[in-house]
């Protein structure tokens, strides 16, 4: 690289850059989290519709979303903590699926964290003072893999495991659909 | 209290310890004098004076020399012979099949921690454990190695035994302790992060004395008397710690983690990594991934009164 | 003996040896064989002395890379509880230190020395696949570029260098990072394969005429029986890791115990390869000292046909050992009881030629030189190594050793002392050759003791810290374990390791400064390396010796025959039969091309889009494609080359 040609130096170190962001995020290995127990944060929102002017979305806990470590811790606390007793692997039992495109209670990684800590009415207990924030930020970014939401490189493969789920990266993504009525199955 | 146990296999506590620290010794000693031999050969060859006249096409030194090859060659296949015979006779001796009024102890390798098991044909007398193991002195004892994740390794030093653990098969070994004391234990197939400080201890002790202590592992957990270890009760089950642990005779069923029914009766805490006292209890309960990052278990925030509760129900867990 | 046409009048007219025409045809040679200019010249150049110089530097950066991580974790281990690493980084670190070392310096640096020497000692102009060669260069450049841009970016191999599953499956290992362990290992096996083949064509069919197998020297056959190693036991090595790829990217249950796999399934793959490779490492080695006692004693190594039956048994009985890295995995007894017995009687070849060696020397007038000083270095090391390797080969015994700091002392002393020592005495013995200058011979002597100290020094007391409890790969201990005083001394002992290194370092410096002119053969040297200049020029020889013994340097008579009537207005070699090599052929050897590094990018692009998706292969295929066909397709000047080749016949 010759001083003749600075911009191509400074496309390479840019282009370098980003290569380092990406693979940094997805590798990083976060042990300590920040205790306290998990808490959701007062401003999280249900709905895009509110009286007034626009309020600001709460920014998206997207470390989480975006490392793999997570997200594979996430998968093994969904197995250990018995989530699949109610939601099987994603495709449902007593509790509504989860690898689906229908999120009652919204499907940002901060709305599942709510709903993990609060619970919800017919059957989804409140966890909040029994899970780390970190175990439930984990569990909120494996569960947005089950729908294939995460980027392939980050989002787990196939469990050591009897399969009883397809691979989380080679699963198609679904967009969730904007929905404030329960599903058919929860209708009275 | 000896902390962190003894680890070494110069120090052998059993017949197979003792019968692979005298192989060793043996092999050492072969080993030495083989070195000595060959290093100064090879010394004399480049250091020997020669004398002036000396040339070097010399049929007859040559022929002299294949003598001393040929020689040399033989002798290292005898010698590898003998090893190698003395190496099956020891192997025998270790791994026959173990008596059959060995106990059976089931311990499962797990990142980063060890479940222990005691069965019984009674289910009611099962006793589960994690980290310490006990075994009666002059008793063979059989492990059946498990792991429930990936591959660990149980090995003993002074007792002589090394087992890996693989997913989807049971291993086993078998040993006996003849001398009591406190050995130490550590994973011996890396295993992930904490792979360093995955240890676990063998008590072996006299056959009275394991017979109390298998009973009371048997039993389910004292219920606290005094109010603050009631109120420690309250604390584990209301926070983190009941998703993970488990304590029997209360409603925590957790096998994620390592059971804590008699938590109190062990000589160490967080895979034998640290002495199993009040402090070293309450640090590693307020923050695990400071002491060994990348463990399972996360930090917990609790208010000073319910962290001195909690210890005080946990410390009555014997 | 003189063959065929040459350029030029009518050659019955001409006396072939007369001067005027000698150096006109060294002009013509060195036109046809230079490579072009500047930076395109150099990346195209298809001499098997620059590509081998190119392995030997990158192998060498390499070897100081892997040096400096192991620098860290001693700095790390140097004191109990010590927080300099933690256990992620550590694992990162030891994993690619194990990578590094054992994949991109030892395999490349000793298959390098043989594409550099090989065709010198056999008397050809260069190797038989020129192209490929260079392309396998590229191939292993993008291999290690890839390990290294991973552990930069938090991405490094964290299984270790074995990289057992489940750890490094797709449940235990997220993120990538297995996934470029795998892919690593596939171009440095490529890498080899391709080096391999190099060699083994190329001893067997363009040796100079009258040197028949029975007279190449043992450096050759060592490389020869490496050579035929690596291709028996790097596809597995290869199947391995593609297995690991695809249970990771496509959700494969190959080492998935419920599913039908096996994560031993992976042992046996890897170790059957794993083992065979410490002898790959370690064969060509054999060789360089082979090379080194002979031209240094002044007289042929003894019992040369035992040498070579040794090495060719050595090769065999390798194969034959894997298990030996499974000894406490639970499987039957009377399995491990063979590779116990195979492991403990490979000893005896090696043994045969040390006893050779002590022989050779004995009847010998050694100089005592620092080439002379890394083989008696490697004698004493290497044994105690090899000590330690009968122990842990005796099942019982490995029950307490196994997977502890003892085998970590094991594999060094054989790896430094079998490997390394006699690469640095091969340095100073060949690097006159390749530079034209000699390295200095203080310098020399404190980097050799300095090594042998620090080696001693770091690993011999991890026997002890083995057999006291301390298991491997961890990042660090507790201080009650009291392996705090042992691990201080082998930290320090690594600080005189690095040293010796650093005044190797200073004296390849100083001697490209300023050495002293090595002339063609400043050893005295017995094999045909050392009957051109130094460096050689670019086509080897002008006038491609024959040889009637076994050393045809110390028994040349004045009228020996050479070889002369190959043209010189391209690039043509000898081609012999495979026994005795009596002339058969002459072929013209293709010229320089971009297209092997283009071939190696295509390579590249395949395997690290592998990494990420399966689209990769797909498209992967189809960009290789077209680069070979680029590659075969000939360029004008090629064809031009043809047919002047067709029409002169």
């Amino acid at each position: 690289m010759s001083s003749r040609f600075p911009s191509r130096r400074r496309a390479l170190v840019v282009a370098l850059a980003l290569v380092a962001g990406l693979g940094c995020e997805r590798e990083t290995r976060r042990f300590r989290e920040v205790p306290p127990t998990a808490m959701p944060d007062a401003s999280l929102r249900l709905s895009s519709i509110n009286p007034g002017p626009p309020v600001p979305d709460v920014p998206s806990r997207s470390g989480y979303v975006e490392n793999a470590y997570a997200v594979s811790e996430g998968k093994r606390l969904f197995a250990q903590f018995n989530c699949v007793g109610c939601h099987a692997q994603g495709g449902g039992a007593m509790g509504p699926p989860l690898m689906d495109d229908e999120w009652i209670y919204g499907a940002e990684p901060q709305n599942i964290f709510a709903t993990i800590v609060q619970g919800r009415p017919n059957g989804m207990p409140a966890y909040g003072p029994r899970l780390a924030t970190s175990q439930v930020w984990q569990l909120a970014a494996y569960i947005r893999s089950m729908s294939g939401r995460v980027r392939k490189d980050v989002a787990p493969g196939r469990a050591d495991a009897m399969q009883a789920t397809a691979q989380e990266q080679a699963t198609t993504e679904q967009r969730p659909v904007e929905s404030t009525t329960p599903p058919n199955s929860e209708r009275p | 209290m000896q902390f962190p146990g003894e680890h070494s296999a110069h120090g052998p506590a059993g017949p197979q310890a003792l019968l692979l620290d005298r192989l060793g010794d043996l092999l050492y000693g072969i080993a030495a004098v083989v070195f000595v031999l060959v290093v100064t050969a090879l010394l004399v060859a480049a250091f020997r004076r020669r004398p002036n006249g000396e040339g070097m096409d010399d049929p007859a030194r040559e022929r002299r020399m294949a003598m001393a090859v040929a020689s040399a060659a033989g002798a290292t296949v005898a010698t590898l012979v003998a090893v190698l015979f003395l190496s099956f006779g020891s192997g025998k001796r270790l791994t026959g099949t173990p008596p059959p009024d060995a106990i059976q102890i089931r311990v499962t390798g797990r990142q980063w921690f060890w479940d222990v098991e005691y069965r019984d044909s009674l289910p009611s007398r099962w006793a589960t454990t994690a980290n310490e193991i006990h075994v009666p002195v002059g008793r063979p004892v059989v492990f059946q190695l498990r792991s429930t994740d990936v591959i660990h390794s149980f090995w003993v030093p002074n007792l002589g035994v090394k087992r890996d653990m693989i997913p989807g098969q049971e291993t086993s070994i078998w040993f006996q302790a003849d001398t009591p004391g406190v050995y130490r234990g550590q994973c011996a197939e890396f295993c992930g992060y904490q792979h360093a400080k995955m240890s676990f201890l063998v008590v072996a002790e006299p056959p009275d004395r394991f017979a109390v202590w298998l009973d009371r592992q048997r039993d389910t957990a004292r219920t606290p008397t005094d109010s603050l270890a009631r109120r420690g009760q309250e604390v584990f089950l209301a926070s983190t710690c009941v998703m993970c642990h488990a304590i029997q005779g209360t409603p925590a069923g957790s096998r994620v983690g390592p059971n804590l029914t008699h938590l109190a009766s062990r000589r160490t805490i967080a895979a034998g990594t640290l002495p199993n006292t009040r402090g070293h209890l309450a640090g590693w309960i307020i923050d695990p991934q400071q002491i060994k990052p990348g463990v399972r278990m996360p930090p917990n925030a609790l208010a000073p009164d319910d962290l001195q509760a909690l210890l005080a129900y946990l410390e009555s867990l014997r | 003996m003189t063959t065929g046409t040459g350029t030029g009048p009518d050659p019955v007219t001409i006396n072939p040896l007369d001067p005027v025409t000698l150096e006109r045809e060294r002009r013509e040679l060195q036109r046809s064989w230079s490579p072009g200019p500047g930076l395109w010249g150099w990346l195209t150049n298809v001499d098997h002395k620059s590509v081998a110089v190119r392995y030997i530097v990158t192998a060498f950066v390499f070897f100081l890379l892997g040096g400096i991580q192991a620098g860290l974790m001693r700095l790390q281990l140097a004191r109990p509880e010590n927080r300099l690493l933690g256990p992620d980084e550590y694992s990162q670190i030891f994993s690619t230190h194990g990578t590094t070392m054992m994949f991109l310096f030892a395999v490349p640096i000793v298959t390098a020395v043989g594409l550099y020497l090989v065709p010198l000692m056999i008397g050809t102009r260069n190797v038989a696949f020129p192209r490929l060669n260079l392309y396998g260069y590229y191939v292993y450049l993008i291999g290690g570029a890839l390990l290294y841009t991973g552990l930069l970016l938090n991405t490094g191999p964290e299984a270790g260098w074995f990289s057992y599953v489940p750890l490094s499956g797709p449940e235990f290992s997220p993120g990538k990072r297995s996934d470029v362990y795998a892919q690593t290992v596939t171009f440095t096996e490529i890498s080899a394969l391709i080096t391999s083949v190099e060699i083994i064509v190329t001893v067997f069919k363009q040796r100079a005429p009258g040197m028949s197998l029975n007279r190449i020297p043992l450096f050759v056959w060592a490389q020869l029986v490496a050579a035929f190693m690596i291709m028996f036991a790097m596809p597995w090595v290869a199947t391995a890791s593609m297995f690991l790829a695809m249970d990771r990217l496509v959700g494969t249950h190959l080492f998935n115990p419920a599913e039908g796999g096996d994560p031993l399934l992976w042992q046996h793959l890897f170790w059957f390869f794993g083992h065979p490779e410490v002898y790959i490492i370690f064969v060509p080695a054999l060789g360089f000292v082979s090379s080194i006692v002979s031209g240094m004693t002044g007289r042929p190594i003894f019992g040369y046909p035992i040498m070579v039956v040794a090495l060719v048994v050595t090769g065999f009985m390798s194969f034959g050992l894997w298990v030996h890295h499974m000894f406490a995995t639970g499987i039957p007894q009377l399995s491990e009881s063979f590779f116990s017995a195979m492991s403990m009687m490979i000893a005896i070849p090696t043994g045969v030629q040390i006893f050779c060696w002590t022989a050779t020397i004995w009847s010998g007038r050694p100089r005592f030189r620092v080439p002379f000083l890394f083989v008696l270095g490697f004698v004493v090391v290497f044994i105690i190594g090899g000590f330690t390797g009968v122990m842990v080969a005796s099942v019982p015994y490995d029950v307490q050793a196994h997977d502890t700091f003892f085998v970590v002392a094991h594999l060094h002393y054989v790896l430094l002392g079998g490997m390394v020592f006699p690469l640095f005495g091969a340095a100073y013995y060949w690097l006159p050759k390749v530079t034209g200058r000699m390295l200095d011979e203080r310098l020399g002597r404190w980097h050799f003791w300095l090594f042998f100290i620090g080696v001693n020094l770091t690993f011999f007391p991890m026997h002890q810290l083995g057999l006291d409890g301390m298991t491997r790969r961890v990042y660090t201990y507790l201080p009650e374990t009291g392996w705090g005083p042992l691990n201080l001394v082998a930290s320090l002992g690594a600080l005189t390791i690095a040293a010796s290194v650093a005044v190797f370092l200073v004296n390849l410096v100083r001697s490209r400064r300023g050495g002293a002119p090595a002339g063609d053969d400043p050893w005295d040297g017995p094999t045909l390396e050392w009957a051109t200049s130094s460096p050689p020029p670019p086509y080897n020889f002008h006038l491609l010796p024959t040889v009637r013994s076994r050393t045809p340097l110390w028994k040349r008579e004045s009228d020996a025959p050479v070889v002369t009537g190959l043209r010189t207005d391209m690039r043509e070699i000898l081609v012999t039969t495979m026994l005795d090599a009596e002339p058969d052929n002459r072929m013209r050897l293709p010229e320089p091309t971009i297209w092997p590094l283009l071939a190696a990018l295509a390579t590249g692009v395949t395997f690290i889009a592998l990494i990420f998706t399966p689209w990769g292969l797909p498209i992967g295929a189809v960009l290789i494609t077209v680069a070979f066909i680029g590659w075969g397709w000939p360029s004008p000047k090629e064809h031009e080359l043809q047919l002047r080749e067709e029409r002169e016949g």
